[in-house]
C-alpha cells in the first residue's frame, strides 16, 4: 500500500476555491508518486538497443509522425462511478490520449484493430514481442481504479518498444468530474518525454460562440477544454461578447461586452458567474489582456476618435495611459516576463507592430514588411510574436520580438486573431468564410505550418483565447 | 385587417398609459383615423402621422441617416457633408433631440482595429455636426466595428456600404 502524496498543493487550493460549494475538500488533480499497482518494476532492464534514444523531431513536423500504441486501460476491479463504469472509462481514456497525440501532428496512434487487449498485470510488464511486431515505436499503457473515497486513480506508463524500456510513469488522482483531465495529463507526459517540448493538452480555451445571420450575429462567451470537450456557454447572447482572455490563475476571464449598449471590458468570474466592469464608463474600452502576473489589465480606450493603450490594476483603480500617439494603438500583448508589451498602431499610416516597455516607454516599430500587421501575441516561451498579416488575404504569421524571421503559417481568405498554446508550439485562430453565408470557425496550426486542423465547436466560433496549462 | 386595427388601438392605449405616468409629451400622437396634427413646426414638411421632432420625422426629413467612408478612412467627403448638413438643419430645429452616431467598418479589417476605426468614423461625423453648431453634449457615439454589417456580401460594393456612420435620433 502506497500513500498518495499530492505534489502540487496549488492545484488543490485553486480547484477547491472554484468548486467550493460543491466539493469542499477533495484533492482535485493531484499528481502522485509512481502509481501503486503491483510491486514496483525492476530497474530498466537494458540500455536502448540500436540507434539513439527515442525522440520526436518537432521541427520536421508532419514528415514522420511517430507510430504509437495506446491500448485501452484496464481496471483492477470494474466499478461504477459518477463518470461511468471504470472499464468504459479505461477505453475512453486511451481514446482521449490518442486524440491529443494525433492532433499534435507528431504522432500516429495505431488503429484499434492493431491494438491488443491489455490485462492489469501487463501494464507494468508489456508484451514487447507483440508490440515490436505492431510497427509502434512507443507504447502507452495505464490503468484506472476507483478509490474508496470516491476519487479515481489513473496510472500512465510510457515504453520504448524497440529498447524494451520504461521511459516514464505518472499517476493522477482526480475527482470523477475531472476524469478527462487525467487523460490529458497522461498525453502531456508522453508528449513532453518524447518531444522535449512543454505540455499543453490539459488546458482550456475561452472563445466566442457565434450563430445567426451575418448582419445580426449572436455572440456568446463560451469555454471548453482544448479538445472541445466540457463545452459551456457563459453568457446568453443578449449582448455581443468579444475577445475573451483567461486570467493567469484561470479563475476569471476578461472580455468585452456590449451589454447596455455601452461597449466595455468586464471580468467574468468562472466559479460564481459574476461579472465586474473593469473601468467605470468614460468611453469605449476593448482589447483587454491580463499581465502575466495577473496584477494588471492592459486594454484600449477610444475617446474622440483616438485610441490608446492603458493599463489598470486588475483589482480596480485608475487607468494609466501608456501610449499617446494620434492614431489607433490597440491589440496589446505582454511578454511572458511582463516587462514589455507588443501592440499594433497605425501611427505610420497602416497597422504595424511595435514593442514598448510595460510602462509605455521606448516604443519601437518591429514590422517592416509589405502589407499591414495586426493582433500581435507574444509567445509564452518569449521567443516569437504571432500576428495577423493583411496583404490581400488575412494570414497567421510569426516573427521574432525584434522583427526578424517572419514566417506565414496559414494561407486562407481570412484568418485572424492567433492565440498561443501554453507551450508556445501551436496557435489557435479563427477563419472566416466569404459572402452572406460566410461563417467563422476555430482552427489551429503548429509552428511548422503543416499541421493545420479545425477545432470542433457546437456552433461557429471566433476570438479564441487559449488558457494556461492547468495545475 | 381586424388584427391590424387591434394592434393600432393597443399601441395608442399603451402610448396613452405611458403619457399618464410620465410628463406630458410635447407632441401628442395623432388619434387613429384622424388627420395629422395641424401645426407642424415652422419650415417642416407636412406630416402624415409622423410626429414632428420624432425619430421617424428625423429619418424622413434628412437626405440620409448614413454617411460612407473610404477604405481605412474616416474623412467626411462632399457627399457625406451634404447628408450631415441636412441632419444639422433638422437638429437645429429640434434642439431637445439628442442623437447617437454609430460607427461601422467592413469585414476586411481585424476585429479590434475595426472597433477603433468605427469610433473614429462616428467621431468624424460628430465633429462635423458640432462644427455646424450642434452641441457636442447632444451627441453620443458607439462603435460596432465589423459586428453589424449592412450588406452581407464579400465584395467591394458591400464593403463600401458597410464603412459607415449612422445617425440615430434619440427621443425622450
Amino acid at each position: 500500500m502506497t500513500i498518495l502524496h499530492p505534489l502540487r498543493t496549488g492545484a488543490v487550493s485553486l480547484l477547491a476555491l472554484a468548486f467550493a460549494t460543491v466539493t469542499p475538500a477533495l484533492p482535485a488533480n493531484a499528481q502522485v508518486t509512481p502509481p501503486p499497482l503491483t510491486a514496483p518494476t525492476s530497474a530498466p532492464t537494458s540500455a536502448p538497443q540500436g540507434g539513439g534514444p527515442l525522440e520526436v523531431d518537432v521541427t520536421g513536423g508532419i514528415s514522420a509522425p511517430m507510430p504509437i500504441a495506446i491500448p485501452a486501460m484496464p481496471t483492477p476491479a470494474v466499478a461504477s462511478t459518477p463518470a461511468g463504469s471504470t472499464d468504459t472509462l479505461g477505453r475512453q481514456l486511451s481514446e482521449i490520449i490518442a486524440n491529443d497525440l494525433r492532433n499534435s501532428g507528431l504522432f500516429t496512434p495505431l488503429p484499434p484493430a492493431q491494438l491488443r487487449a491489455v490485462v492489469v498485470p501487463e501494464v507494468t510488464a508489456p508484451a514487447f514481442d507483440y508490440w515490436g511486431g505492431s510497427g509502434a515505436q512507443a507504447l502507452v499503457q495505464g490503468y484506472i481504479r476507483a478509490n474508496g473515497d470516491g476519487s479515481l486513480t489513473v496510472g500512465c506508463y510510457l515504453y520504448d518498444v524497440s529498447a524494451r524500456t520504461e521511459l516514464t510513469r505518472q499517476g493522477f488522482v482526480v475527482p470523477p468530474s475531472d476524469w478527462r483531465r487525467a487523460a490529458h495529463k497522461c498525453a502531456d507526459t508522453v508528449y513532453q518525454r518524447l518531444t522535449g517540448e512543454g505540455p499543453y493538452f490539459d488546458s482550456r480555451v475561452a472563445y466566442i460562440s457565434e450563430t445567426g445571420p451575418k448582419g445580426n450575429r449572436i455572440k456568446r462567451l463560451a469555454i471548453m477544454d482544448q479538445d472541445g470537450a466540457n463545452h459551456r456557454f457563459l453568457t446568453t447572447g443578449s449582448a455581443i461578447a468579444l475577445t475573451p482572455r483567461f486570467a493567469p490563475n484561470q479563475q476569471s476571464i476578461v472580455y468585452m461586452s456590449y451589454v447596455g449598449k455601452a461597449p466595455s471590458i468586464y471580468v467574468y468570474d468562472i466559479g460564481s458567474g459574476r461579472q465586474r466592469l473593469v473601468v467605470q464608463n468614460v468611453a469605449t474600452t476593448f482589447a483587454p489582456r491580463f499581465s502575466p502576473d495577473g496584477r494588471w489589465i492592459l486594454f484600449s480606450m477610444a475617446t474622440g476618435g483616438n485610441t490608446d493603450l492603458y493599463r489598470v490594476p486588475a483589482a480596480g483603480g485608475s487607468p494609466q495611459r501608456l501610449t499617446n500617439s494620434p492614431g489607433i494603438d490597440t491589440g496589446g500583448s505582454y511578454s511572458p516576463d511582463g516587462s514589455r508589451i507588443v501592440f499594433e498602431s497605425d501611427r505610420s499610416g497602416g497597422q504595424q507592430l511595435y514593442v514598448m516597455n510595460a510602462d509605455g516607454s521606448n516604443q519601437q516599430r518591429i514590422s517592416f514588411g509589405g502589407g499591414r500587421y495586426a493582433t500581435p501575441v507574444w509567445s509564452p516561451r518569449g521567443d516569437l510574436i504571432a500576428f495577423t498579416k493583411i496583404a490581400g488575404a488575412f494570414r497567421i504569421g510569426i516573427m521574432s520580438p525584434g522583427g526578424s524571421g517572419e514566417k506565414l503559417l496559414t494561407n486562407s481568405w481570412q484568418d485572424e486573431g492567433p492565440s498561443w498554446s501554453p507551450n508556445g508550439r501551436v496557435l489557435m485562430f479563427y477563419r472566416a468564410g466569404r459572402g452572406s453565408a460566410g461563417k467563422a470557425d476555430l482552427w489551429s496550426v503548429d509552428l511548422t505550418g503543416v499541421n493545420e486542423r479545425r477545432v470542433p465547436t457546437p456552433l461557429d466560433g471566433s476570438d479564441p483565447g487559449w488558457g494556461p496549462l492547468r495545475p | 385587417m381586424a388584427r391590424l386595427t387591434t394592434t393600432l388601438l393597443l399601441a395608442t392605449a399603451l402610448a396613452a398609459t405611458a403619457a399618464c405616468s410620465k410628463k406630458r409629451p410635447e407632441v401628442l400622437p395623432p388619434a387613429p383615423g384622424e388627420a395629422p396634427a395641424a401645426t407642424p413646426a415652422p419650415g417642416a414638411p407636412p406630416t402624415d402621422g409622423v410626429a414632428p421632432g420624432s425619430a421617424a420625422d428625423f429619418r424622413r426629413s434628412i437626405t440620409s441617416d448614413t454617411v460612407n467612408f473610404g477604405l481605412d478612412q474616416a474623412d467626411v467627403d462632399a457627399t457625406a457633408r451634404t447628408i450631415l448638413d441636412s441632419q444639422a438643419e433638422w437638429l437645429q430645429r429640434y434642439p431637445n433631440v439628442r442623437i447617437q452616431l454609430e460607427g461601422h467598418a467592413d469585414e476586411r479589417g481585424t476585429r479590434e482595429y475595426n472597433l477603433a476605426l468605427g469610433d473614429r468614423r462616428a467621431n468624424a461625423a460628430k465633429n462635423y455636426l458640432a462644427a455646424k453648431g450642434i452641441a457636442a453634449s447632444r451627441i453620443t457615439t458607439i462603435s460596432y466595428g465589423k459586428e453589424r454589417p449592412l450588406a452581407l456580401g464579400s465584395d467591394e460594393e458591400s464593403w463600401a456600404q458597410n464603412r459607415r456612420a449612422v445617425t440615430v435620433a434619440v427621443t425622450n
